[in-house]
Order: C-alpha cells, then sequence, then structure tokens
C-alpha cells in the first residue's frame, strides 16, 4: 500500500507513530493512577477546580487520617494481605501438585480428569452466589476471611498452568534416575519437581494474590462487619460518603491501590515474563 | 486454545514409571496421585459446581432465608419474564458488554501487532505499563472513573466544554452509564488481552512479516492477513472469557450509580445487581435464584454463539 518496496521502510524499522499511539496508551494506562494520587492529596474544592490542578496537594496525611477514622482501614489492609497470601500461596502449591500429577505421573481416568478440569474453567459459577452463600451459612463461615480463602485455595486455571511448565521443564530422565535412588512421589516433588519450576509457581501465585486482593463481588457478600472488610469492601464503605468528601474515597483509593503498585514494580517484569510465555495463551 | 487441544492428548514418555522398590509402598503410592488432585475436584465440586446446580433447584422455591421454603415450580420464571425490571437488567447487561469487550479486542488487537515490532524501543516499559490497570482494583477504578465522568466537575467534561460539547451526564443517563461502565471494563482489561495476543503473535515466525514486507504488504495488509489470522484461536478465548466475565459484572455498576439499582430509573442495573438486589436486598433467595438460571442461560448461549461465529470466520478464510 504505501512506499514498503523502498529500502529501510519494511518491517524492519519502527515508524514514528508507533510510539505515538503506545505513549498514548501509557498515558491512558497510567493516567487514572495519577489522578487518584491528585485527588487524593488535596480537598474536594481543589479537586473540583477547572482547569484541574496537576500537581499533588499537602493534604494527603490529613485525608490518610480521616479513612482511619472513618473505617479500620489499616484492618482491612492486612485482612486482604492475609487473604492474597493465603490464595497465592495455597495456589502455587496445591497447582503445582495437581500440575505434577497431571504431567508425570501414571494413574486410571488421568486424560478424562485433565478434560473435566479443563472444561470447569469454562462453567460461569460467580452467579450462583445464593447457594454459595448458603453453604457459608451451613459452614458458619459468614463474615469470616475463610470463606474467602478456601474457594480461591485451587484453580483449573493454576493446573493448567502449572503442568504445562512441569512437562516442559522436567525430563523423564531426572524423574527416572529419582525413582531408581528409591524416592517416593511425594519426595520426587518436594525435591526435584517443585524447586524447578518454583518461578512458575511464583508467577501463578502472584495472580491469585492479585486476584484475591481485587476481588469484590464475594467478600461484599460474605463479610459483614467492619474488622472483617477486606480493603475493596472497606473503598465502598469509604464511597457512601462520597458527596462528604470527594477526597475521602479517592485516598482510600489510593491507600489500597500502593501495595499493588509497590508489589508490581518489583515483580512486574516477571507477569509480563509470565504471560508472555504463553501458557496464558489458552 | 491451540495450547489446550495441543496437551489434552499427553505427551508418549510423559508418564513416571512406578518406583523401583516396591516395599512397604504399594496402595499409597498408587493412590497418591489422586491426593495430589484431590483438592481442586473438592474445592470445585463444593464451592463452584454444588452451587451452581443448587441455583436451579431454589430457583423453583419461593425461598425465604429466615422463613418457609414452598415449592412453586415454575412461577419464579413466569414472574421474571413479566418483570420489566428483568428485562431492563438484562438489556443494560448485554449493552455494557458489546460496548466493553468490541473496543477491548480491537484496541488490543492494533497494539498487540505494535508491541510484536523486532525494533520496538522500550518494550519492556510499554509492556509492563499497559499491565498497570490490571492490578489496579475494580473499587479503586470506579471511584476514579465517576470523578473523572462527573457531569458537573468531571475533568472530560471540562475537556468537551472546552471544544464546546455541553456536559454529558454519565451517570444519570442510560448510555452515559453504558460508555462509563464499558470505558472502566476496557481501561482495566485492555492491556491484558494485549499482552495475550502478543504472546501468541510471538510464536508466529518473524520470517513471515518480512517476507510478506518484500513481497510489497505494506502494515495496514500485514496486520489483517498475517496478524489476525495467525491470532484466531487466542481471540476466540478471549472472547469466550470475556462474555463469561463481562455478562456478570457487578462491581463497576454499584460503585458507579446510587446502590443496588445503579440510578435512578434503573439506567445500569445489570443481572448481577438485579440477583443481588432481589436474593440479599429482599430476601427473596428463589427469586434471585431463577435470575441466576437467566444469567446462566444467557452465558452459555452467548458464549456458544460467539465461539461459532468465530470458528465460522476462520472457516471461510
Amino acid at each position: 500500500m504505501t512506499s514498503t518496496s523502498t529500502r529501510g521502510r519494511g518491517p524492519g524499522r519502527v515508524r514514528w507513530w508507533t510510539y505515538l499511539l503506545l505513549s498514548a496508551a501509557t498515558v491512558v494506562c497510567l493516567f487514572p493512577l495519577y489522578w487518584m494520587f491528585i485527588v487524593a492529596t488535596t480537598d474536594t474544592a481543589t479537586a473540583t477546580e477547572m482547569p484541574p490542578e496537576v500537581v499533588p496537594g499537602g493534604n494527603f496525611f490529613h485525608l490518610a487520617g480521616l479513612v482511619l477514622d472513618t473505617v479500620p482501614f489499616v484492618q482491612s489492609l492486612l485482612n486482604s494481605l492475609a487473604v492474597a497470601t493465603a490464595i497465592g500461596v495455597g495456589q502455587a502449591v496445591l497447582c503445582s501438585l495437581a500440575g505434577f500429577a497431571f504431567a508425570k505421573l501414571r494413574f486410571p481416568g488421568r486424560n478424562a480428569l485433565f478434560v473435566v478440569v479443563v472444561l470447569t474453567m469454562t462453567v460461569p459459577t460467580q452467579l450462583s452466589v445464593i447457594p454459595q452463600y448458603m453453604i457459608m451459612s451451613e459452614l458458619g463461615w459468614v463474615d469470616t476471611l475463610q470463606a474467602l480463602i478456601v474457594p480461591g485455595l485451587a484453580s483449573a486455571f493454576g493446573i493448567f498452568w502449572m503442568r504445562q511448565h512441569i512437562s516442559a521443564t522436567i525430563s523423564d530422565e531426572l524423574m527416572q534416575a529419582a525413582r531408581i535412588d528409591g524416592a517416593s512421589t511425594a519426595q520426587v516433588f518436594w525435591r526435584i519437581a517443585f524447586p524447578i519450576v518454583r518461578p512458575a509457581a511464583f508467577v501463578l501465585g502472584l495472580f491469585g494474590f492479585i486476584t484475591a486482593w481485587n476481588d469484590f463481588l464475594w467478600p461484599f457478600i460474605v463479610l459483614k462487619s467492619p474488622e472483617r472488610y477486606t480493603a475493596q469492601i472497606a473503598i465502598k464503605a469509604l464511597q457512601n460518603s462520597l458527596d462528604v468528601d470527594l477526597g475521602l474515597a479517592m485516598s482510600g483509593s489510593f491507600l489500597a491501590t500502593i501495595p499493588l503498585v509497590v508489589l508490581f514494580v518489583v515483580v512486574g517484569r516477571r507477569m509480563v515474563a509470565g504471560i508472555l510465555e504463553g501458557a496464558f495463551k489458552g | 486454545m491451540t495450547t489446550v487441544t495441543a496437551t489434552l492428548t499427553p505427551a508418549p514418555s510423559a508418564a513416571l514409571p512406578p518406583p523401583a522398590s516396591p516395599r512397604g509402598r504399594g496402595l499409597a503410592e498408587r493412590l497418591s496421585p489422586y491426593a495430589y488432585i484431590a483438592p481442586f475436584f473438592v474445592l470445585f465440586g463444593v464451592f463452584g459446581l454444588f452451587p451452581l446446580l443448587f441455583t436451579f433447584y431454589v430457583a423453583l422455591f419461593d425461598w425465604n432465608p429466615i422463613g418457609d421454603q414452598v415449592f412453586i415450580g415454575t412461577d419464579n420464571f413466569t414472574r421474571m419474564f413479566a418483570d420489566p425490571r428483568f428485562w431492563n437488567a438484562a438489556g443494560n447487561t448485554v449493552s455494557i458488554w458489546a460496548l466493553s469487550t468490541v473496543p477491548q479486542l480491537l484496541l488490543a488487537l492494533v497494539l498487540a501487532h505494535v508491541l510484536n515490532h523486532a525494533r520496538l524501543r522500550f518494550a519492556l516499559f510499554f509492556r509492563m505499563s499497559v499491565l498497570v490497570p490490571y492490578i489496579t482494583s475494580v473499587a479503586a477504578t470506579a471511584v476514579v472513573f465517576a470523578q473523572l465522568f462527573d457531569r458537573d466537575y468531571g475533568l472530560l467534561n471540562w475537556l468537551l466544554g472546552l471544544v464546546g460539547i455541553e456536559p454529558v451526564d454519565f451517570v444519570q443517563s442510560t448510555w452515559g452509564s453504558h460508555v462509563l461502565i464499558a470505558t472502566m471494563v476496557t481501561w482495566r482489561w485492555f492491556g491484558y488481552t494485549t499482552l495475550l495476543y502478543l504472546a501468541s503473535l510471538q510464536s508466529v515466525p518473524r520470517s513471515v512479516f518480512e517476507a510478506a514486507a518484500i513481497d510489497g504488504a505494506g502494515p495496514w495488509q500485514r496486520f489483517r492477513h498475517i496478524t489476525v489470522p495467525s491470532l484466531r484461536p487466542v481471540i476466540i478465548f478471549t472472547v469466550v472469557t470475556s462474555t463469561i466475565g463481562g455478562l456478570q459484572i457487578f462491581t463497576e455498576p454499584l460503585l458507579t450509580g446510587s446502590g443496588l439499582t445503579c440510578g435512578a430509573v434503573r439506567q445500569c442495573q445489570t443481572l448481577t445487581l438485579f440477583l443481588y438486589e432481589q436474593g440479599f436486598g429482599q430476601f427473596e433467595f428463589g427469586y434471585g435464584s431463577a435470575i441466576g438460571v437467566a444469567l446462566f442461560v444467557m452465558v452459555v448461549a452467548i458464549a456458544a454463539i460467539n465461539f461459532v461465529l468465530s470458528t465460522r470466520i476462520k472457516a471461510d478464510r
């Protein structure tokens, strides 16, 4: 179409509009977070001024203090941390175990059971919240953190992801050698397989952590008392006073987002690599 | 999707032989694989499959959590089909889903194509940037976007005002609230989808793009005839997953409008919100479950239609 036959204008060169497009996408992605920060550090009056304020104000600690007065926010951050960590670790370990079984162990029904695991990924279960709540009620788990943790400890996607990695990285020769040395299946898993796939399990745990940290609907249904709130539910509680002070809801949102931004700065590279590695392809 | 199909058939030599020493490890060793996979099946059974089936059962009752459970057959469904609030919620759900899925996938296609460039500089920076919305919670996103889209004090309306456009009431109007919610969904997911597409694109040999360029194919032709066709499996995957997730949208409308009705005239109330309102607001578990069943049928039907359409396009080419 264009003058691609000209030397040097093939796919080898990046055109200027590529960077323009990507820069625009970057701005779009980062701006809401920046704006959250701006409003979280100013008062409502400044936040609603036009043209808008573009530098952070000095009101952050005042607003953060207000947040802590309105809801038990530190407690809610700790609750989120506990729930997200438990789910992240649970996913990493339980899905590695199951992935190991499906990738490397021989047992009757293996293939059929794996097909079942993959099929469960397509079942929309989130909409059955009423019976889910009834079960939690029967178990006496309403308004507890284990109601959030236990259902998320293992996932079909995680099993699929770990199976891919274990099949790809662990050779049968290695396993056989361990067998000949008399290792049991459990020993083969913990001493040989798991250490090798730990990076993949880490990325999986990370995704579990982030999903759990950001979950809203289920905690919103199950949690009742403010001291059990996760950070997301605390934001909702703050938002009820949105008419009173916008900065308040924004500060809460900002405070609940900081931990993940910090986490992302540290491990974002590995997350990107994890997605690009391809197990997320399907 | 290719990966799924490929891995469903086990690799020929993948299985681990039983332990060399038979002594004392008979039954426990033979059962250990089942122990390893059991946690998932137990958890999915108890908290996923059973509740789903139980939804169908509860939907046949007039079920009050602290009162009686009276079997009423299909009365909940008759009532639901006659309920304008149900049809309103169903319409809103489909509208918001379509408004958020289509732009998201198109944007992701273009960005993945661009990010796949071999000599792109700052590639990691751009890749990480587009993933930032994914780590931001829906609750925080909703608070920020509601403010940015505010009728009187929002940045967006201020910008529109600069070019002479009247302020739009994004929260209170029907289409405005749908656009606002769809924008949030698109913002949160397009980067993640982009990276999924990029992952798949990277398995296409670079020589294919180079050969096309040498044959005179421009950027648009390369995009249309190489990028899009080679992404078809993952496009189908994302269309199906965004259908399953998008039709169950809850948090964005809840935090955008005023509570469970999402606005004075239920202008952005989705089916999940309506389900929640009936179930946990009115304590009508039976009616709420009937809405859940309707949502289930809708999700499965739309996902199936999408799947068939996406594969049909593939066959035509």
